[in-house]
């Protein structure tokens, strides 16, 4: 009996590094990524059509903005990815340069009794009162102000944000204390901040799974993630007055006003966009990478797929409600990748 | 003891061995509905695809999780080979030549210590030690805690098996004038080789369903392994990421992937309990 | 057993450097453990350093000011514990009683194996089990009810999620209670049959053996395995991941969601993305090794004075 289990786990293990060795033998080359998880259903769909095409392999960890700033600058990935950018003394002092890769809205869902997808409205001081911990059940007067034609049910919200360094959060706080000066000064906006309430969800995933999960939640997700799994968003009233759904169109008008050429190193924060159809709570995705690259090979395998993606992904972005780069801003990119990015003292793009 | 009737006294027994009987069946009860879950939500999962193709993206379907399988496979076996020859020599040293020094009563009090140490603090311990410094994610760090915390698991049973044989036999191979060390390999390896083996796999079950370690060290992937210094899949991390989602599919394989693991677990487990007992019913 | 053996010439120059090679296996324990202390201590300075030992009694988290406080995940890891010793030492010392006094050899031997095979299942089995599974049947039928009856005491206030204090804690009494249940077996099996006898011999019944002999016997014994089932429970990290909530509060009510120390490192260690973040980090990590030394070292200490007493 034993001699069969050590000549079979012998056996494995041969098995095992023979697979290795071929395995390893397979062209392709693996660029390493992590950070935010607001694009990663994208990303995702990106990297397996690149893979299909040209063999190489993205291996994107959706770690949180916060985990791809930690990870970049650890520099145990190729590039770390972030909704929250960087401000132009952090990037300076830490050698990365960052570039915007594609926009999209956050929007707040909910998982209550008796309410359907897209029939309930909130307004920005609303949000930020249920965010705050003083608005607790979904029967509250405030919440009945907005919805008149809506039968709320007699239920204890509960809040679901995010537990980890988010980028989202980042775009998401910067609405609240946009909208709310209460919000402002009581937890202000960051990629982490000292929640008042809420349970903590690892990742849009880990939010949008709570509220799928919780009855009686609210929680906020990039727009994707309430596509693809079909949850119950909300109507939000935007700048200009109007309640207005989260949808490309309204993303895109928000996203209209970015003012790109003027934002130093692409710094720029999209909420509470004025227009009649713009989506309040609206932001972009940014790629980091060093201005010296210390695999030549490796930067110009980088470079080629984000080229591509802005080339070649905006069918597969509209097709998930985010907003792809303008043309122009495009070209800003291109530029900045010429002038700045040096592997050994070669620029490496084109 | 009380003087009560006897009748009482008789009953409260009663009630106790109820209760027992009772509290034991709770235990058991878990147990069962633990493993019935796993196996009902899991078996669904476990198509063609599962064990042939590499994960998709959300959105599209047909995925599966062979990187995840070879990744946990690869990484086990790589912590077996680190940690198994550093714990029986360790256990050789306890059993056979530190009986009644301090410094074996030290060592194995911090055997048995380092037994209960949480696997996520060894996670953390060789993130700092081996992915700062390489500056990647690697199977190797994986391994590497995963042998950590199968050492000190490996060094006690070996000490205990090699305690349990019989000195008798020890004495007979010295005086046919061989050399202690030759004793030990070939005469009371030989003899305890049953309780060795079942130590070894008990601990290799153990570390195979270990997921803190993994998130600081071997993270996970999407593709295929294809070299020891990169994140690699595992089927472990896969479980936490796809069950923390919202996408049904994504649950769906976590499912499958956790009646894998916890069916290899607790064969292992069952087959080396049975052998094991076999083996010295027959002595 | 150190068997001296006489030095032929050539037959025996392999065994100076066969017990070198198998010392310095076994130095690599102490080592280990050292090497741990050390890297903890090294990576914890920042922190120590801004923090000190208020680190332990501060209740912020706050990542955007930079203040870090233990407190919240002590609190976590302490409740969620305390409601799993609760719940296994008394089942796992009845289940132990049930095994060795009361229950034919065969019976004993399949619940025996029965239980333990609980401590073979992995924690993040536990962990799905839990949050897709128990943590409904807690939120729809057993959190209303004790908010039902219960609910004057602030324990039981608050919206039944199902995810919280009281299922992490329940799930964690799952996980030691093999730990507890095979050790206090053990511990009663060392009793001295020949007291036992005498006390039957005049006329006790299995209960009043069982108290006035076994357990007054074992004490230490019990004592030791608590101990260790303590240990265990405050590190376990997978299953209290997924069900305890995720949010650094102190609060009152078992309903409500929270952290443990390991939680809080599972949750946030990769994300950490500034130096003080990770160092606050890895001092939490620091005090949850030092927390699990302790309750090691007192298991050790109570499980060998009861194998002195009995034997």
């Amino acid at each position: 009996m034993f001699r069969t289990i050590i000549n079979s786990s012998i056996a494995a293990g041969l098995i095992m590094l023979l697979a290795g060795a071929n395995i390893a033998a397979d062209s392709g080359m693996t660029i390493n990524g992590a950070g935010a998880t607001f694009p990663y259903p994208l990303y995702s769909q990106w990297a397996y059509k690149y893979n299909q095409i040209t063999g190489m392999k993205l291996n994107y960890q959706s770690i949180g903005s916060g985990g791809g700033i930690q990870q970049i600058k650890a520099k145990t990935v190729d590039f770390g990815a972030s909704d929250a950018p960087l401000k132009s003394a952090e990037m300076s002092e830490s050698g990365l340069i960052q570039f915007p890769m594609v926009m999209g809205g956050v929007v707040p869902v909910i998982n209550a009794k008796g309410i359907a997808a897209g029939q309930l409205k909130l307004d920005g001081t609303t949000l930020a009162n249920i965010y705050l911990g003083k608005i607790t059940r979904w029967d509250d007067a405030a919440i009945k102000a907005l919805n008149a034609d809506v039968s709320l049910p007699d239920q204890a919200i509960a809040v679901v944000r995010r537990s980890d360094g988010s980028g989202t959060t980042w775009i998401f706080t910067h609405y609240l204390a946009a909208v709310s000066p209460e919000w402002k000064e009581k937890v202000g906006a960051d990629k982490a901040v000292s929640w008042p309430v809420g349970n903590g969800g690892k990742g849009n995933e880990g939010v949008a799974a709570y509220v799928q999960q919780l009855p009686g939640s609210i929680g906020y997700v990039e727009y994707a993630y309430a596509l693809q799994n079909k949850m119950n968003y909300v109507l939000l009233k935007n700048r200009d007055g109007h309640f207005v759904a989260p949808t490309k169109e309204t993303f895109t008008a928000a996203a209209a006003n970015a003012d790109w050429a003027n934002a130093p190193g692409y710094y720029l924060v999209l909420v509470d966009q004025p227009g009649q159809e713009s989506w309040p709570i609206t932001g972009a995705t940014f790629v980091l990478l060093y201005k010296e690259q210390a695999n030549a090979e490796i930067a110009k395998t980088m470079l080629g797929f984000f080229d591509w993606c802005y080339s070649h992904g905006d069918e597969m972005a509209v097709g998930l409600d985010y907003v792809p780069m303008p043309d122009n801003v495009v070209k800003m990119v291109q530029a900045t990748w010429k002038n700045k990015i040096r592997a050994n003292g070669k620029a490496i793009y084109p | 003891m009380e003087l009560n009737s006897l009748k009482k006294r008789r009953r409260f027994n009663l009630g106790i061995q109820i209760l027992s009987a009772v509290s034991a069946l709770i235990g058991l009860a878990a147990l069962l509905w633990i493993l019935f879950i796993v196996l009902q939500r899991g078996a669904g999962a476990l198509n063609w695809n599962f064990f042939t193709r590499l994960p998709t993206p959300p959105g599209i379907a047909g995925g599966g999780l062979a990187n995840a399988i070879v990744g946990t496979l690869f990484i086990t076996i790589l912590a077996a080979i680190l940690g198994t020859p550093l714990g029986i020599m360790a256990g050789v040293y306890l059993a056979e030549y530190g009986k009644g020094t301090k410094i074996a009563t030290i060592i194995r009090s911090m055997t048995n210590i380092l037994i209960g140490i949480p696997s996520i603090i060894v996670g953390v311990f060789v993130y700092a030690l081996i992915v700062l410094p390489s500056k990647t994610f690697s199977a190797y760090a994986g391994a590497a805690s995963l042998a950590i915390i199968m050492l000190p698991v490996v060094v006690r049973t070996t000490e205990d098996m090699l305690s349990m044989v019989p000195n008798s036999l020890r004495e007979a191979g010295l005086s046919l004038g061989a050399p202690n060390w030759r004793v030990i390999l070939q005469i009371v390896f030989r003899a305890a080789r049953g309780g060795l083996l079942t130590g070894i796999l008990l601990a290799v079950a153990r570390v195979s369903g270990e997921t803190a370690p993994l998130l600081f060290t071997a993270l996970n992937s999407t593709y295929m392994m294809h070299s020891l210094n990169e994140p690699i899949a595992n089927l472990t991390v896969t479980i936490f990421n796809y069950a923390m989602s919202p996408y049904a599919d994504w649950k769906s394989q976590a499912w499958g992937a956790s009646l894998l693991i916890m069916g290899a677990i607790l064969i292992l487990n069952i087959a080396t309990r049975l052998a094991f007992r076999e083996r010295s019913r027959a002595k | 057993m150190n068997l001296h053996v006489r030095r032929r010439p050539g037959a025996s120059k392999g065994d100076p450097l066969f017990k070198w090679i198998a010392l310095s296996c076994a130095l690599v324990i102490p080592a280990l453990m050292a090497g741990i202390l050390v890297v903890l201590l090294l990576d914890s300075r920042l922190a120590i350093a801004k923090f000190g030992l208020g680190f332990l009694v501060s209740d912020a988290w706050n990542p955007v000011t930079g203040d870090f406080g233990a407190l919240s995940s002590i609190f976590g890891t302490a409740v969620s514990t305390l409601i799993a010793l609760l719940i296994a030492v008394p089942l796992g010392l009845i289940i132990a009683l049930f095994l060795v006094e009361l229950a034919p050899p065969k019976l004993s031997a399949l619940f025996g194996s029965a239980i333990e095979l609980l401590a073979a299942i992995p924690s993040i089995i536990y962990g799905m089990w839990g949050l897709f599974v128990f943590a409904p049947f807690m939120a729809n039928h057993v959190q209303p009810l004790l908010g039902k009856y219960l609910g004057f005491l602030p324990l039981f206030q608050g919206p039944p999620l199902g995810i919280g204090m009281l299922t992490a804690g329940i799930i964690l009494s799952l996980m030691i209670l093999p730990y507890i249940s095979s050790v206090t077996r053990d511990v009663f099996n060392m009793v001295p049959p020949v007291v036992k006898e005498a006390a039957y011999g005049v006329g006790a019944t299995n209960w009043e053996v069982t108290r006035g002999v076994t357990l007054r016997y074992s004490l230490s014994g019990i004592v030791g395995a608590g101990f260790l089932g303590l240990g265990r429970a405050v590190g376990e990290t997978m299953a209290v991941t997924f069900v305890i909530g995720n949010n650094h509060q102190i609060a009152s009510s078992l309903f409500a969601s929270g952290n443990s120390i390991a939680s809080t490192l599972a949750n946030e260690f990769t994300e950490a993305s500034d130096p003080l973040y990770l160092s606050s980090l890895i001092n939490l990590g620091l005090v949850l090794f030092l927390m699990t030394l302790l309750f090691q070292v007192a298991a050790q200490f109570w499980l060998w004075r009861i194998t002195k007493k009995m034997a």
